[in-house]
């Protein structure tokens, strides 16, 4: 087991390594920098100086293995964008709000995606069931700014309950959690469904049900139990759905968290950020992956290191 | 045999008509979908003006009326005859998505499913590479490096869709090659690609299609996020996503910029996926009555 862990921590370092050199050099092989300028153009030397300072002149590779020499030590350098901060106080302070918001999302869609998922499972093919698995296509098919424009338009402009954007105490965070639970909540519906339609087959629920249970005993006692085992797949697109929907929420909630630093620190060729960022993504999903590995080997003992998947 | 059969290649159609009618979101959906193309087709017939025509200046960001269903934009464009024309280009993303990607998804997933080995392996880390990389993200990257447009949009989200297709066409081939008449065709010395794409290909026509279709709402969803952001289709195209975008900043008090292109694209895609579940409902029996 433990060879087996320092095994996978050693195979995720290196694509680790491959993936960051790539994203690097992508990156600089967009045209334009980020001291090109169009208004006022600089004297060669002043550019020159500049250049040398953030040490945009070196050989890609020495910017590249200086970088990662850095973010080892996790110096960060500044963002060009915000070079009053260090990097890490930018993204400490950008990405408290927003693993706030998506934090909140996620505790919300986990009791409310397993209660569709069960409705719907428990009635097959009934009203109900085709109502929940609409809704949880909805979440799951329709951008999550769709949803969110909405929310804006019943319950900000139609009824007035809260603030159309801003990040300014309780009022303002319900439409952005909310936001940030739907794609969640559709994946777990889903999912919740046919995995307990699987186990709802099972002999051994019969058993249970012909000893006398009571219907909803045996739903949560013995059959939503098996069939939460493997819900560790869908942890990761459900944390790439928060990732990607932050970008989005936080542009029409207009709050300020980490999301809109995605798109905007690729337009500006703000390459520290950029590669922080994306250094930010590639660790959390390898650490992901790899919890979910680690997991799965401990809770279903059918699942036998080598032999995973069907 | 009297049983009543039409098909395609191996793909018996009244047979899936059978199970697919009885889904009734998947019938609503189709019905949906069918009038949007309807009004696609007879754009020019049905709108007041061309998508980039500034018919109305004198009326700039009027609200809906009798003579413009959907009121006018900031420039003065009829914004019904926008958002018409709009299902026109993110059917034609999403259709040229889905079929680029089954030039890409279908050969990979084939060679990695029949040859296993090293090309299998070669194949599922990139599918995995991919998979787990957000591909709204590579987009981004890939439209920075490539320039956004209509063309370069489509081969980018043909880049970051594949996936799915290659997936389920190698889970096909792995089963299928084992069938019995795979066998058969090799003992009478039929070469390994003829096996591959005479015998097994025609029989894994079912999720080659099924993927196709689920491929679709994805990328037109893909392609709206990415004008949402405003690295999608260049203006004038009309796409909903980047008149979304544009609306957004009036949305307190011109709200039919914004609403009339959001309901038309959360109509089209949750449509879509409607139809592409109920199609892999219909088509595979192992999935039918799941989801």
């Amino acid at each position: 087991m433990t060879i087996y862990i320092i095994k996978r921590i050693f195979s995720s370092l290196i694509s680790l390594i491959i993936v960051t050199i790539i994203i690097f050099s992508m990156m600089h092989s967009i045209p334009g920098g980020p001291f090109d300028e169009t208004k006022m153009p600089l004297s060669p030397a002043a550019k020159e100086k500049i250049l040398k300072m953030y040490g945009l002149d070196k050989p890609l590779y020495v910017q590249y293995l200086r970088y990662m020499w850095n973010a080892v030590h996790l110096r960060f350098g500044k963002s060009y964008q915000s070079p009053g901060e260090e990097m890490i106080d930018l993204i400490k302070r950008t990405l408290r709000i927003s693993a706030f918001l998506g934090g909140m999302g996620l505790a919300l869609a986990f009791p409310l995606g397993l209660l569709l998922g069960i409705i719907s499972a428990v009635k097959p093919n009934s009203f109900i069931d085709y109502l929940c698995t609409a809704l949880a296509s909805y979440t799951i098919s329709v951008p999550v700014y769709v949803s969110s424009i909405f929310m804006v338009f019943i319950f900000s402009l139609g009824l007035h309950w809260f603030p159309t954007g801003g990040f300014a105490g309780p009022k303002t965070w319900i439409m952005p959690i909310i936001a940030y639970s739907l794609f969640p909540l559709g994946i777990i519906a889903r999912y919740t469904r046919s995995s307990m339609l699987e186990v709802l087959n099972e002999p051994y629920i019969l058993t249970a049900k012909s000893k006398g249970l009571s219907r909803w005993r045996v739903i949560i006692h013995h059959a939503l139990k098996n069939a939460l085992i493997p819900i560790l797949t869908i942890m990761l697109p459900m944390f790439t759905g928060i990732m990607t929907g932050s970008i989005f929420v936080e542009k029409i909630f207009r709050i300020p968290g980490l999301g809109g630093y995605f798109v905007s620190s690729i337009y500006k060729r703000d390459y520290p950020l950029e590669m922080t960022l994306i250094l930010f993504i590639i660790v959390s999903l390898a650490f992901t992956y790899l919890v979910i590995d680690i997991f799965y080997t401990i809770i279903d003992p059918r699942v036998r290191l080598g032999k995973k998947g069907r | 045999m009297n049983v009543k059969t039409l098909s395609i290649g191996r793909v018996d159609i009244l047979e899936i008509w059978r199970y697919f009618h009885k889904n009734k979101l998947s019938l609503i959906g189709s019905g949906v979908i069918f009038v949007f193309i309807l009004a696609a087709i007879f754009a020019p017939l049905i709108t007041p003006a061309g998508y980039a025509e500034l018919k109305y200046l004198d009326k700039i960001n009027s609200f809906p009326s009798l003579n413009n269903w959907f009121g006018v934009d900031a420039v003065g464009r009829d914004y019904f005859s926008r958002v018409i024309y709009g299902i026109r280009v993110s059917v034609f993303v999403g259709c040229t998505t889905a079929f680029i990607s089954l030039f890409i998804g279908v050969p990979l997933g084939a060679l990695a499913g029949y040859l296993g080995g090293t090309v299998d392996w070669g194949v599922m880390r990139l599918v995995e590479t991919f998979s787990v990389i957000p591909p709204l993200l590579v987009a981004i990257l890939f439209v920075t490096l490539f320039g956004s447009g209509l063309q370069n949009v489509i081969f980018i989200l043909a880049l970051v869709s594949w996936m799915d297709i290659c997936r389920l066409v190698r889970g096909e081939i792995l089963t299928l090659k084992e069938r019995e008449y795979s066998m058969a065709a090799r003992a009478i010395g039929v070469k390994p690609y003829g096996v591959l794409f005479r015998h097994l290909l025609p029989n894994a026509v079912a999720p080659i299609i099924v993927g196709m279709v689920l491929c679709v709402p994805n990328a037109i969803m893909l392609e709206a996020m990415l004008s949402f952001l405003g690295v999608g289709i260049n203006p004038p195209t009309p796409s909903w996503g980047q008149m979304i975008s544009d609306g957004l900043y009036y949305i307190q008090f011109y709200w039919h910029l914004t609403l009339f292109p959001a309901i038309f694209l959360a109509l089209t895609v949750l449509s879509l996926s409607f139809i592409g579940d109920g199609l892999r409902d219909a088509m595979d029996p192992k999935l039918r009555g799941r989801r």
